[in-house]
């Protein structure tokens, strides 16, 4: 089915907009009601129970696999089949080398599937699967993230910007220039953890793939699921009502739930369960590739930039292409009439990086903000200022006049509220007891993104209710609560009224929530649903009649420059005996267009913040050189922020309306809070002890005397 | 997991006859550590034998005024204890600076003792560990550095012991009371933990099927004065990099009568300071007095990239953790 396309109006009023309504499936989720992919009550046509599914993973990191032999799992009671790449259905499409799994003998990264076991129980597929005797042949491989490790320039870098840009003479500006900064920074490997394991239950019963899974985007997994199976994508169907988390890993399905379906396609009839185990995620399921990133500015005296570079370079995997864009927030951060990025990528045998909340922007802007800092040094300019300075009247990149550029407003409200000018302008000038303290201020940005293609229907329903339907999901941020007001206003109707339909491939086409699109994008579509349906059917429709409408471009993309900026500010405290860093305080102040739901946001941006602290206190994957393992695989050698080292912390915004991005007025929120949180975290510590640090995680060990 | 049988203990003495008569059935406590294990495939016993139950859950005040506690008594039970508090505060805040509330919950006093060691290597059965699997080499060496030793260390294991219990126990002079099939021994918190050797598979001097009843603590003017300091990777619920268990008696001078130090996050064991004890003695404590100590006592220890940052890490929290046992001294 086609739906008209409809470019929506600007909503003319909003009562439900800007209002902190509680979210929708709040009461499930709090009381355990909700299901998650591996707890629903999947049961085959005549009742079968479902089977459990373990990985049996690779232990080399390049070679191949000489021989499975499953007869000692076959004999452990409660196994049922072990399947390998001599016996796994054969895939109609292998293009997409992540997803083509036991298609063959080849393996590219440690931790590859190369054998999964289906048995009655979940505790006899765990110990079949240590039962199955892979015999591997080791070929010589290369997977450690080295300074001289070899790199080559991509066709262009995720999201499909470009690898490279060029614009003036920076070279020549640079050595001319008068003040200048050159240094090199770091972000390890990271790894997205979201609390609710990647984990499926499929379900073939001879015509129709059913996936109950833990994803960003039912839709976008029909997509790959299906044709990688030979399938129409109709008879495919992905629900994915309630998701604990993805930070991005769930974005795009990975090998897992190629394993699950697959597995379900041998057994027919047969529900089919898998959870990856916290240890496989960190092969498995996407990570953010380490990257390093050289920072060169050219400067006048008065901090004015002239010339500025940044080139990074970052991991990708030898199966498969991933680009992350790290350079290119530098390209409309700042003025500057001499500018180059580039972006080079080292290809190894390792697992395949992917996106995780911010790519490029995070681990980017982490570099170009401490970078930042050390100009504010180097000119002796108060580094508020500094940002205040080198303010660009139009989009440096695109030369097209911002949409919505308020960075110099939520620099001065958060230095005013933080208390900023009080600061002492020396490093290593405050101590507290056993603590150094200092301040550090980032900024941050993110781009206004919208996804086409997406369709919602609106259908009137008994009582004056309205039933609104897209294939959309809410992965925990609250989506479902401010559709559910996007719809009302739309409508003109309360909230109560709205029943909002989603999370399920058969229904109208939904975008993946990702890149801090959803909101933006599938409120786009319904607002133009809504619309078309008044248009269609009147302010009293009869109960039954419906409109569905598919989602124009509202968002004057190609005019303007649309972006969202924000300024972190934060106090660190550094142990002046073990060099361990603290943050009591950490404020960030935002422009993101008008916020629907005051809470959801403030819980996004705090989220936001909270991550970015972790990474600028404790995230770091360590991949060992001589294995390609990474051997850092669970939480308690994975540190994540624990809650004592949440302390004060607090997320504001400007009072603003975005007309030209979405007719909400709205912009996306979901990943600004992590972008630039590191580096205030960093250029703090600078502050407090006079130790730069250009590489994440700031662990003790940079801070000790 | 594989499958196993599981016994409830009925008394000490049964345990006891039913782990030792058997090289493949282990005591269980509170399974905060072994459970973990059984799913990791890092240990495959056939049998578990559930000593949690077992009526060795009481804090007893001794006659000489020391403290015994049964196997059974919770971390965070112990952390509670006024008796605790007051005699023996660095036990206290060592249980306090421990894994997290959950856990402390339902871990059990033997088995903080005998929790095993946290290296990557050995909880991952796909690696290389002499501990796990003896003779089949150490994947540390050269490989995930950051928590590893820097004294005592040998070639097969190069790992560090994880309870900050048992640093503070060291500090104390601690007795951990042992059953075994011949009956009952008494083994001082020095000789419990053993430095890997050639042997990192034995963690402890404790025979198979011996089982821990109780840790008795004797009284001490420096037990009283005593604190415990941890420095990790995150501000809760972390190991520590290194810690320091510290306890001071000065004269009537002020000057240093008997002092415990023992490190922890430095090596196989609870590190007892006995070279920086001893520089101490009859000195007055101040930061430099301390950290000239330690420095000596530090004399011994064998670093890498990964390491070096321990060496400094201790000395300042040893100095840390001394002087703010003393009022007024020099920092
Ligand atoms: C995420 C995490 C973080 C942690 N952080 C810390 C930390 O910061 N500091 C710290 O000190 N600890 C920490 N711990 C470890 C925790 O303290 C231990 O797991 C706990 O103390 C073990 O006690 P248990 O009773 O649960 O032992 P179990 O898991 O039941 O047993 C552990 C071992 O002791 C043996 N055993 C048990 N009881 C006896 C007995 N009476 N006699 C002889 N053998 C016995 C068992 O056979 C087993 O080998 C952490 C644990 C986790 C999971
Ligand atoms: S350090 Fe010890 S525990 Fe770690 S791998 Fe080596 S032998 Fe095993």
């Amino acid at each position: 089915m086609t739906a008209n396309e409809v470019t929506p109006d600007p909503l003319r009023s909003t009562s439900s907009i800007g209002t902190s309504l509680l979210r929708r499936d709040g009461v499930e989720k709090v009381t355990g009601d909700a299901t998650y992919a591996v707890e629903h009550p999947v049961t085959g046509p005549a009742g079968e129970p479902p089977l459990h599914a373990w990985l049996v993973t690779s232990t080399v990191a390049r070679g191949r696999v000489v021989a499975v032999d499953p007869s000692e799992a076959l004999a452990h009671p409660g196994v049922v089949s072990v399947i390998d790449h001599t016996s796994a259905p054969r895939l109609a499409d292998t293009s997409d080398r992540e997803l083509a799994i036991l298609q063959d003998d080849a393996i590219d990264f440690r931790g590859q599937i190369v054998a999964v076991v289906l048995a009655e129980t979940s505790e006899a597929a765990r110990e079949g699967a240590t039962l199955v005797a892979v015999e591997q042949e080791a070929t010589e491989h290369r997977s450690a993230f080295d300074e001289d490790v070899e790199t080559y320039a991509p066709e262009s870098v995720n999201g499909g910007s470009e690898t490279d840009t060029l614009d003036g003479e920076p070279d020549e500006a640079l050595a001319r220039a008068l003040v200048t900064v050159d240094a090199t920074y770091s972000t390890p490997h990271e790894h997205n953890n979201p609390m609710e394991p990647h984990a499926a239950t499929a379900l073939w019963d001879g015509e129709r793939l059913t996936l109950h899974d833990s994803t960003q985007g039912p839709r976008p997994v029909r997509g790959t699921i299906g044709p990688l199976l030979g399938l129409e994508e109709e008879q495919v169907r992905v629900l994915a009502p309630y998701v604990g988390g993805g930070f991005g890993s769930k974005g795009l399905p990975h090998a897992p739930e190629a394993a699950v379906a697959m597995a379900a396609m041998t057994v027919p009839g047969r529900p089919v369960r898998l959870a990856v185990t916290r240890q496989q995620m960190f092969a498995l399921t996407g990570y953010r590739t380490p990257t390093r990133s050289r920072v060169r500015f050219g400067a006048h005296p008065d901090g004015r930039l002239e010339a500025l570079r940044h080139d990074t370079v970052s991991q990708s995997a030898r199966v498969k292409e991933f680009a992350e864009q790290a350079a290119v927030p530098a390209r409309v951060m700042y003025a500057a009439p001499h500018r180059a990025t580039t972006h080079r990528l080292a290809e190894l045998d390792v697992p395949v990086p992917s996106w995780m909340r911010a790519p490029g922007e995070m681990p980017g802007m982490f570099a170009h903000e401490v970078a930042m800092d050390e100009l504010a040094l180097h000119t002796g300019v108060d580094p508020v200022d500094l940002r205040v300075r080198n303010e660009p009247e139009v989009d440096p990149d695109t030369g097209n006049p911002w949409g919505n550029r308020r960075l110099v407003e939520c620099l001065r409200r958060g230095a005013e509220r933080f208390g900023w000018a009080d600061r002492p302008v020396e490093p290593r000038a405050t101590v507290d007891g056993e603590w150094w303290v200092g301040t550090g201020v980032a900024a941050s940005t993110y781009p206004m993104l919208w996804m086409p293609g997406n369709v919602a229907r609106v259908r009137s329903l008994e009582g004056g209710r309205y039933g609104v339907a897209i294939a959309a999901t809410d992965i925990g941020t609250g989506a479902r609560t401010v559709l559910t007001q996007i719809a009302a206003d739309a409508l003109g109707c309360p909230a109560e009224a709205i029943e909002m339909d989603m999370a399920d491939s058969d229904l109208p086409f939904g975008s993946v929530a990702g890149g801090s699109s959803g909101t933006t994008s599938w409120g786009t579509a319904i607002v133009a649903a809504a619309q078309q349906f008044r248009a269609d059917h009147g302010d009293s429709p009869d109960p039954g009649v419906e409109t569905t409408a598919a989602s124009g471009q509202y968002a004057d993309m190609d005019g303007h420059a649309l972006h969202s900026f924000g300024a972190v500010f934060c106090e660190a405290r550094v142990h002046r005996y073990t060099g361990e860093v603290r943050v009591p305080r950490m404020l960030g102040v935002y422009s993101v267009g008008r916020v629907v739901n005051p809470r959801t946001a403030r819980s996004q941006l705090l989220g936001g913040l909270v991550m970015g602290l972790s990474a600028a206190l404790h995230e770091e994957g360590w991949r060992d050189p001589r294995t390609g393992h990474t051997v850092t695989q669970d939480l308690a050698t994975y540190h994540v922020a624990a809650h004592a080292d949440v302390q004060q912390l607090d997320a504001e915004w400007l009072d603003d309306v975005d007309e030209i991005s979405t007719p909400m007025g709205s912009r996306g929120i979901g990943e600004i809070g992590i972008v630039g949180t590191a580096a205030a975290v960093a250029n703090a510590t600078w502050h407090a002890t006079g130790v730069r640090v250009r590489g994440l995680p700031l662990t003790a060990d940079h801070f000790l005397d | 997991m594989k499958e196993l049988t599981y016994h409830r203990a009925d008394d000490a003495a049964s345990a006891v006859a039913l782990v030792s008569g058997d090289p493949d059935a282990r005591f269980l406590g509170g399974g905060t550590n072994l459970v973990d294990h059984l799913k990791l495939g890092v240990t495959r016993p056939g049998t578990l034998v559930d000593v949690s139950r077992l009526p060795l859950d009481e804090v007893t005040e001794l006659p000489d005024g020391g403290l015994r506690i049964g196997t059974n008594v919770r971390n965070s039970d112990l952390a509670a204890h006024r008796a605790v508090r007051r005699g023996w505060p660095v036990v206290a805040r060592a249980l306090l600076a421990g894994a997290s509330g959950q856990i402390r919950n339902q871990a059990t006093t033997g088995g903080n003792l005998l929790q095993r060691t946290r290296c990557v290597y050995f909880q991952d059965v796909t690696t290389p560990c002499n501990k796990r699997e003896p003779g089949s080499g150490c994947s540390a060496v050269g490989g995930y550095g950051r928590y590893n030793a820097i004294l005592g260390a040998s070639e097969s294991c190069v790992t560090t012991h994880p309870s900050d219990l048992a640093v503070a126990l060291a500090a104390v002079d601690a007795t951990v009371v042992v059953l075994g099939p011949d009956g009952e021994r008494r083994v001082p918190m020095g000789d419990f933990h053993r430095l890997p050797g050639d042997r990192p598979e034995q963690d402890t001097t404790l025979a198979h099927g011996e089982l821990v009843t109780a840790v008795e603590l004797p009284a001490s003017a420096a037990a009283r004065r005593s604190t415990y300091r941890k420095a990790r990777d995150r501000a809760s619920y972390a190991f520590a990099l290194v810690s320091v268990a510290a306890g001071v008696e000065l004269d009537d001078d002020g000057r240093v009568s008997d002092v415990r130090i023992a490190w922890g996050g430095v090596a196989h064991k609870p590190w007892r300071a006995e070279v920086a004890e001893a520089e101490l003695r009859g000195r007055f404590v101040s930061e430099e007095s301390v950290r000239a100590a330690a420095e000596a006592e530090l004399a011994a220890a064998v670093t890498d990239e990964q390491t070096a940052y321990k060496v400094p890490m201790v000395r300042n929290l040893t100095a840390l953790t001394l002087t703010s046992l003393v009022e007024g001294a020099a920092r």
